[in-house]
């Protein structure tokens, strides 16, 4: 091998994709919430039968899956920032990320469980 | 040049109190934006998700739900929570047009961290007179 010509930067090179993601899900973050927003404003207020009928439709499950799954990714990402910048040493970040991942991932099957149980 | 002589090596002046430096606004946006995040993913996020699934269970459990809204601890929380969610998705666009190259310079960043935060106050304003 000739010495010098690997030049790849350090890291785990997943910074654009935590960069780009935190963005992707912002926007699905936002645009359900103007559709949610704009679906209780545009009937002044939902009372109980119309919050069940509205979770009974499968769009709207799907829909709100998504945003749930944006959201908790969205989380990570975030989590995973405010973590290295503050949680030290090494061991002690890592802990707390994997109790991070640990909650995300059962509020994945807590968000499933609630949309079809 | 020695290395003594090399200006890195001079003493410099190391000022890191946070409380008594003046934070321009954009900073102040900055750390509330992270402020906000922690708050909706510690307590916003499985109080959602109790929320949604008791108040889908039965007309109790919607009655339920609505109950906290009546008392001033429910009231407050549900204040704070909604300001954050709303100050984070604000801060949030900010951000995303800073990305788009909207904004960039200082004046414009300035004018709209100072947006975000007024129109944030102004929603959380509207929910506080719909509570109470």
């Amino acid at each position: 091998m000739v010495a010098g010509v690997d030049k790849r930067p350090v890291g785990a090179h997943y910074g654009l994709r935590d960069w780009l993601s935190q963005r992707i899900t912002a926007i699905v973050i936002t645009l359900y919430t103007a559709l949610f927003l704009g679906i209780v404003l545009w009937n002044g207020g939902l009372d109980y039968a119309a919050w069940k009928a509205l979770f009974a439709g499968n769009a709207f499950r799907v829909a709100t899956f998504l945003f749930m799954a944006s959201l908790l990714w969205h989380c990570w990402v975030g989590v995973r920032n405010i973590l290295m910048d503050y949680a030290k040493p090494a061991s002690v970040r890592l802990a707390l990320e994997i109790v991070v991942i640990a909650t995300l991932v059962a509020y994945v099957g807590w968000t499933i469980q609630v949309l079809w149980a | 040049m020695t290395t003594a002589e090399r200006p890195v090596d001079k003493p410099r002046p190391v000022y890191l109190d946070l409380f008594a430096i003046r934070q321009p606004l954009p900073a102040i946006v900055s750390i509330l934006h992270r402020i906000s995040g922690a708050l909706l993913f510690l307590v916003g996020i499985p109080l959602l998700l109790w929320y949604v699934q008791r108040s889908l269970a039965s007309p109790e459990g919607f009655q339920a739900v609505m109950a906290p809204f009546a008392t001033p601890f429910g009231k407050l929380v549900l204040l704070v929570l909604a300001w954050a969610y709303v100050f984070h998705l604000l801060a949030g666009l900010r951000h995303l047009g800073l990305d788009l190259r909207i904004g960039i310079r200082l004046q414009p960043a300035r004018s709209s961290a100072a947006v975000v935060l007024v129109l944030s106050i102004l929603v959380a304003l509207v929910v506080a007179v719909r509570l109470w």
